[in-house]
């Protein structure tokens, strides 16, 4: 840029600053106020209804904000229209126009500013190229797989050339095979666009595999927001380490404590923390094999050991048995200052 | 036209309770009881020169049919026939344009949407007869002369319009949201937004209302009979012949109609077929 004055770089994207969502009396969003840094892959993680989809639909400008402000590209777009700021939106079924082919679809942006027919063809055909679905171009949405409907929408929402791609729970509507598949497809679409996604999603292995940033929400608030290792490592409270999985919520002698499930072992009460209970089930996995128990009054706790470990020694259901972990593997939940 | 869903193939060894050979002659004498006295008509209307009114059949004719194309008594049966289509073609225009704005007026709640809802609704159950006498002493009152196109329009529309309103509903009710915001998420105007998408996808259902709209007055009798002014329609004009006249004709003229009815209704469904094999369609070339 020849500009004089040296401009400060911009750092995020997509600002959410207290960005409240009401319907009627009820508060979807609750003042949520979140940043994302450039050209990231952000993923919205929560339990239905904690507001994750509101908070998607206020980015994308089909819900209206009720209160707070959005900004895109340090540009406050919290009264425009969808089309005016710069965002476009994958919907959860896709939403492909189903009286109009692959290719009519992927150029519908393009007809509506006006572009002749030939033109808007040609570059819908270059995007169709991008997600590999040149070849079926003249099919009608309804002649399509899942997977291929859900490229087509991918480049129907390309073509307008996006600041931030939005994502309503993307792959949802896929097998789990496909789901994998497509998941890695994204990431490297991300990664070579160099844009902002935002992938709302109920599933914590799918924001794990794809984000930068991971925003797990709970009735409308942020519980926290960092990178996908921090938020397993140093869950907030005992809601993400819950609903992130693979951690055991124990009572410590500080307050609850949370324990990661594949750092716990069989053992003897000794110096090392440890719980006692009785085993609930014994699940084999595959690589790990995992074992449900009954400890205190009623609540569960799991263990993954190594299948390895576990055949060397293994245990059957309704046994005594007492759970141990190291100290460092613990970290504290629920403390007043715990997030960033 | 139904998008059935899988349906289960039975097994031809699974034996049918007796529950099913019951339900299925019920289901017969139903349909005998809904087409037996149309069927009487039609079989009738082939009646030979020298028959009658009721059976026996004497012999097998077209003779019948032939009469009301002569000059004379039936003269103005086809005049009536394209009177009744021209009626029924700006009664399904006019339905069908209030009943679509309507439907997009009606998804959001706005203050009087509820009264307005039941104020369609009692009109549907108004006795006919009167709603008509009701306009034709409406017109007296102001000195206007009722006629076709003014009086027997109005009578005709506050049947259809309701109708086509509530048909609107139901054809709007399965219309997913999603494609609204989608082409609004890609620019499009409010106007691209509808001619492009709310229409097209609302297509067929849309068509489904026209016919129904058409069809209602096509066979309207009690609302216009006395708003029509001196030009009848088709089934004002049938009832002044029956009254006067008998004589297997009159079983012509409604076996004629009826084709009309079921050509329009068939037309129409094979129409709406096609636009939604073209959606689901076969793989075209490129």
């Amino acid at each position: 840029m020849d500009h004089p004055v040296p401009h400060l770089e911009r750092r995020f994207d997509v600002e959410l600053v207290a960005a409240t969502k009401r319907y009627g009396g009820v508060v979807a969003v609750d003042r949520v106020s979140l940043r994302i840094p450039r050209a990231s892959y952000c993923c919205l993680l929560g339990p239905s209804g904690c507001g994750k989809t509101s908070t998607l639909r206020m980015i994308a400008g089909h819900e209206t904000v009720s209160d707070g402000d959005i900004l895109i590209h340090d540009e406050n777009v919290t009264d425009l229209a969808p089309a005016e700021r710069g965002t476009a939106m994958m919907f959860q079924s896709y939403a492909l126009f189903p009286h109009l082919s692959c290719l009519d679809n992927v150029a519908f942006s393009l007809k509506a500013r006006g572009v002749p027919k030939a033109q808007r063809h040609a570059k819908a055909m270059e995007y169709l190229a991008l997600v590999h679905m040149d070849r079926l171009s003249h099919r009608m949405p309804a002649e399509l797989s899942g997977g291929q409907q859900q490229r087509v929408a991918l480049a129907r929402a390309l073509i307008t050339e996006p600041r931030v791609l939005l994502l309503d729970e993307p792959l949802s509507a896929l097998d789990p095979f496909l789901r994998t598949r497509v998941r890695e497809e994204l990431k490297r679409l991300q990664r070579e666009l160099g844009i902002t996604f935002i992938h709302v999603t109920h599933s914590q292995d799918e924001a794990m595999a794809l984000a930068d940033l991971m925003v797990v929400m709970d009735e409308g608030r942020i519980r926290q927001a960092a990178a996908p290792r921090e938020v397993f490592e140093r869950p907030a409270d005992s809601f993400v380490a819950k609903f992130i999985g693979g951690h055991n919520v124990l009572n410590g002698p500080d307050g609850l404590i949370a324990v990661r499930a594949d750092r716990c072992r069989l053992g003897a009460p000794g110096d090392q923390p440890h719980i006692a209970g009785r085993i609930a089930a014994v699940e084999y996995l595959g690589t790990t094999v995992r074992l449900a128990l009954t400890v205190g009054d009623g609540e569960g706790a799991s263990i993954l050991l190594p299948d390895e470990l576990f055949f060397a020694n293994p245990v059957q259901m309704g046994e005594e048995a007492v759970m141990v972990w190291r100290e460092q593997d613990s970290h504290p939940l629920d403390l007043p200052a715990a997030a960033e | 036209m139904m998008v059935g869903g899988a349906r289960r193939a039975r097994d031809p060894r699974e034996k049918r309770p007796w529950t099913f050979y019951a339900l299925a002659t019920l289901m017969g004498a139903f349909l005998l009881f809904l087409y037996g006295p149309m069927a009487v008509i039609y079989i009738l209307s082939f009646q030979g020169p020298d028959g009658g009114v009721t059976f026996p059949m004497v012999g097998f004719s077209t003779t019948w049919f032939e009469e009301i194309w002569k000059p004379g008594q039936m003269a103005n049966i086809p005049v009536a026939f394209w009177r009744s289509v021209a009626l029924a073609s700006i009664v399904c225009g006019i339905t069908v344009v209030v009943a679509v704005a309507a439907g997009l007026g009606f998804r959001r709640r706005f203050p009087g949407s509820g009264v307005l809802f039941y104020l369609a609704v009692a009109s549907l159950v108004m006795p006919s007869l009167l709603v008509g006498f009701g306009i034709g002493l409406g017109f007296r009152l102001f000195d206007w002369k009722p006629d076709l196109f003014t009086s027997a329009l109005a009578a005709q529309l506050t049947w259809t319009l309701p109708f086509g309103l509530f048909a609107m509903f139901a054809v709007f009710n399965r219309f997913n949201r999603a494609y609204e915001e989608a082409a609004t998420d890609l620019g499009a105007s409010a106007f691209q937004r509808l001619r492009w998408v709310t229409l097209p996808i609302l297509a067929p259902g849309i068509i489904g209302v026209a016919m129904g709209a058409f069809t209602l007055s096509y066979d309207e009798y009690a609302r216009s009979t006395l708003v029509a002014g001196n030009r009848n329609t088709l089934p004002l004009e049938i009832y002044a012949l029956i009254s006067s006249s008998t004589s297997p004709t009159l079983f012509a003229i409604g076996t004629l109609t009826t084709a009309v009815s079921f050509l329009v209704i068939g037309g129409t469904l094979l129409f709406i077929r096609r636009m939604q094999r073209r959606r689901a369609g076969a793989a075209r070339p490129a």
